[in-house]
C-alpha cells in the first residue's frame, strides 16, 4: 500500500498506508488526523481538506480540475502554488512516498 | 461511569463522537445504530455508490479501528426502544439498559411509504440505506425501463445514475416542477433540462397510483393518475422522508414533524438533545421559525455544536445551512434557505450552464444557488454568516468581486451576533 506522510501545521508527522483507489483525504480522516475535515465526504464541495504538496511531489499528482481550482480560491488558510484539495488526490502506486503539509486551519 | 449515549449511528451520531473526543471529552460514548453497518455516508447512495463507482470502505465515515482506538462503542444492529427520563437510562432492542449523563437523539428519518396497490411488489424500491442502494444497483445493472416517482434530490440523483447506466428513465412528479421544497423554479428547470438532454422523460403534475405485476408477481408497469401505463421493471419511490420521532414521543418529548428543540438543540428535557434529520430547531435563517433540515451540513454542524455544549461551551446554534447535489455532472450548491425569497438575480452565464441565483427577501440576501460556480457558493456562505452590503444590484454586477464584501463582525443581541456564534477549530 502506498505510504503517505502527513505533516501537521505544528510539524507532527503521521505516516499512513493508504489503499489504492481511495484518496489522500481518506487516508487522513481514516486515521483521525485532525488537520483535515472533509465535511462533504470527498466531493470538492467544502474546501476543508486543503493540503500543501511540496513542489518535488507535484509531478506525481493528478491534474487539477476547474472545480478544484475554483474551490481552492475559498480555503480558509492561504492558497499557495502548492495547494490542492486532498479529496481530489486519488491514491495510485505512483503516490507512494508522497508528503503533504496541512494548513493551520480548514474552516 | 455514565456518559454520552447517542440513539443513532449515522452522520450526526458519528460526528458527535468525533467532536467530543477532539474536544477532550474522555467519558464513555456509545452509539446505537439499528443498521448492521458502522457509520457511513448517505449522499453517495444515490450517486457514485449506486453507480458502483465507490469502494465499500470509502462509504464508511471511519474505519472500525478509528472507533476502537478512541474508545467509542458503536453498537450496530441494535435500536433504542425506550427512554426512561427519570432514571436517565435507555432500553435497547437486545434487552440491555444503558444509563446516560447526556442522551442525544440522532435517529434520522425514513422514507415516506406510499400506500398504493402493488406498493409491495418485487421491483418497487425506496432509497435510504446502504442495503436499499445495493438492491437497486443490482436491478440497474441489466438496463431496463425505470420509473422514478418524485423529483426530489434523491429521486433525481438516482434517475441520473440509472440513465447513465443505460436504463430508460421516466420521472413522475405530483407538482409542476422539480425539487419543489428547496430550489428556485429557475434552477430546478435548468436541472430538469439537463436530465432531458440525456433522454429522461418527465411527467409533471402526475402521480403513480398503482403498480401492476407480471404473471410471476413482479413489477411490470405502473399506472398514473392521468391514466398512463408506464412499463417498468423498477419503480423507485422518492416521496421524501419522515423524521423518526416515535422514541421521543413515547418518552413524552414534544414532536411536530421532528423532535422539537430550542436554539441550543435541547429537547424539553435538558439532558436530551436532538440533532440532524430528526430535529426541528429555530433557525435564524428562517426568521427564528423552527425548521428541519436534511443535509450533511446540518448533521455535522449540529453534532459539533452539541459536542461543544457537552464540554461546556456556550452560544446558540446558528450555522449557515448549505446543501449540494450532483446530477449528470451538474453540480448544484445551495447556501442559506431560499424558500422565503421575493426576488432573485442571476450572476454568471445561464447559457454556459455556470451561474448563481442570489435570492433576497425584503432586500436581504437569504440564499444562493450555484450551478457549477463553486466560488460563488463559498462566498455566499461567508456573506450569510454575518451582516454585509450586498444588494441585488451588486450581486448581479459581473464587474464586482463579491469576495471584497466580507461580512462585518457581529454586535450584541441581534441576528448577526447569533449567526456568528462562537465556533471551535476542529
Amino acid at each position: 500500500m502506498p505510504k503517505i506522510t502527513y505533516v501537521s501545521a505544528d510539524g507532527d508527522l503521521h505516516v499512513v498506508d493508504v489503499p489504492i483507489g481511495t484518496s489522500v483525504m481518506r487516508g487522513a480522516v481514516g486515521t483521525g488526523i485532525d488537520g483535515i475535515v472533509a465535511e462533504c465526504g470527498g466531493n470538492a464541495m467544502c474546501a476543508t481538506c486543503h493540503v500543501y504538496v511540496p513542489a518535488e511531489h507535484a509531478a506525481s499528482l493528478p491534474e487539477m480540475t476547474a472545480v478544484e481550482d475554483e474551490m481552492l480560491e475559498c480555503t480558509v488558510a492561504e492558497r499557495r502554488a502548492t495547494s490542492r484539495l486532498s479529496c481530489q488526490l486519488r491514491i495510485t502506486e505512483g503516490l507512494d512516498g508522497l508528503v503533504v503539509r496541512l494548513p493551520e486551519a480548514q474552516e | 461511569m455514565t456518559g454520552v449515549v447517542v440513539a443513532g449511528a449515522g452522520q450526526a451520531a458519528a460526528q458527535l463522537a468525533i467532536s467530543l473526543r477532539q474536544r477532550g471529552y474522555s467519558g464513555p460514548i456509545t452509539l446505537i445504530g439499528d443498521e448492521e453497518h458502522l457509520p457511513y455516508e448517505r449522499p453517495p447512495l444515490s450517486k457514485e455508490y449506486l453507480a458502483g463507482d465507490l469502494a465499500e470502505e470509502s462509504l464508511q465515515l471511519r474505519p472500525a479501528t478509528f472507533w476502537l482506538d478512541r474508545g467509542v462503542d458503536v453498537r450496530t444492529g441494535v435500536a433504542v426502544t425506550a427512554i426512561d427520563r427519570a432514571r436517565r437510562s435507555v432500553e435497547l432492542s437486545d434487552g440491555r439498559c444503558l444509563s446516560y449523563r447526556h442522551l442525544v437523539l440522532a435517529t434520522g428519518a425514513e422514507p415516506r411509504r406510499l400506500d398504493f396497490p402493488g406498493a409491495t411488489l418485487a421491483g418497487v424500491h425506496m432509497l435510504r440505506t446502504r442495503n436499499d442502494a445495493r438492491a437497486i444497483r443490482a436491478v440497474l445493472r441489466t438496463p431496463c425501463d425505470v420509473v422514478v416517482s418524485g423529483a426530489g434530490f434523491v429521486g433525481l440523483e438516482a434517475a441520473a445514475v440509472a440513465c447513465r447506466l443505460g436504463n430508460r428513465v421516466t420521472v413522475v412528479e405530483r407538482l409542476e416542477r422539480a425539487m419543489g421544497r428547496v430550489v428556485t423554479r429557475f434552477t430546478a428547470d435548468h436541472v430538469v433540462d439537463q436530465h432531458r438532454r440525456h433522454g429522461t422523460d418527465f411527467r409533471f403534475g402526475d402521480a403513480v397510483v398503482s403498480a401492476v405485476p407480471d404473471p410471476q408477481g413482479r413489477l411490470a408497469a405502473v399506472r398514473t393518475a392521468s391514466g398512463a401505463e408506464l412499463r417498468c421493471r423498477l419503480l423507485l419511490v422518492g416521496a421524501g422522508v419522515s423524521p423518526r420521532t416515535a422514541l421521543a414521543e413515547a418518552a413524552g418529548l414534544p414532536v411536530d414533524d421532528g423532535i422539537l428543540v430550542d436554539e441550543r438543540l435541547r429537547t424539553a428535557d435538558p439532558a436530551i438533545s436532538a440533532i440532524g434529520d430528526c430535529a426541528r430547531f429555530p433557525s435564524p435563517f428562517a426568521d427564528g421559525w423552527r425548521v428541519r433540515l436534511e443535509s450533511v451540513q446540518n448533521a455535522v454542524d449540529q453534532a459539533r455544536y452539541v459536542a461543544d455544549g457537552i464540554v461546556g461551551a456556550g452560544g446558540v446554534y446558528a450555522a449557515v445551512p448549505w446543501f449540494w447535489t450532483v446530477q449528470h455532472g451538474l453540480r448544484l450548491q445551495i447556501a442559506g434557505l431560499v424558500q422565503g425569497h421575493d426576488m432573485a438575480v442571476t450572476r454568471g452565464s445561464v447559457a454556459d450552464g455556470a451561474f448563481s441565483v442570489f435570492c433576497f427577501a425584503g432586500g436581504r440576501l437569504v440564499g444562493v444557488e450555484s450551478v457549477d460556480r463553486p466560488a460563488d457558493h463559498m462566498v455566499a456562505r461567508g456573506l450569510l454568516a454575518g451582516e454585509h452590503d450586498v444588494t441585488p444590484e451588486i450581486a448581479a454586477d459581473p464587474a464586482v468581486d463579491l469576495k471584497a464584501y466580507r461580512p462585518r463582525p457581529s454586535h450584541t443581541g441581534d441576528r448577526a451576533s447569533q449567526n456568528s456564534a462562537p465556533r471551535h477549530a476542529v
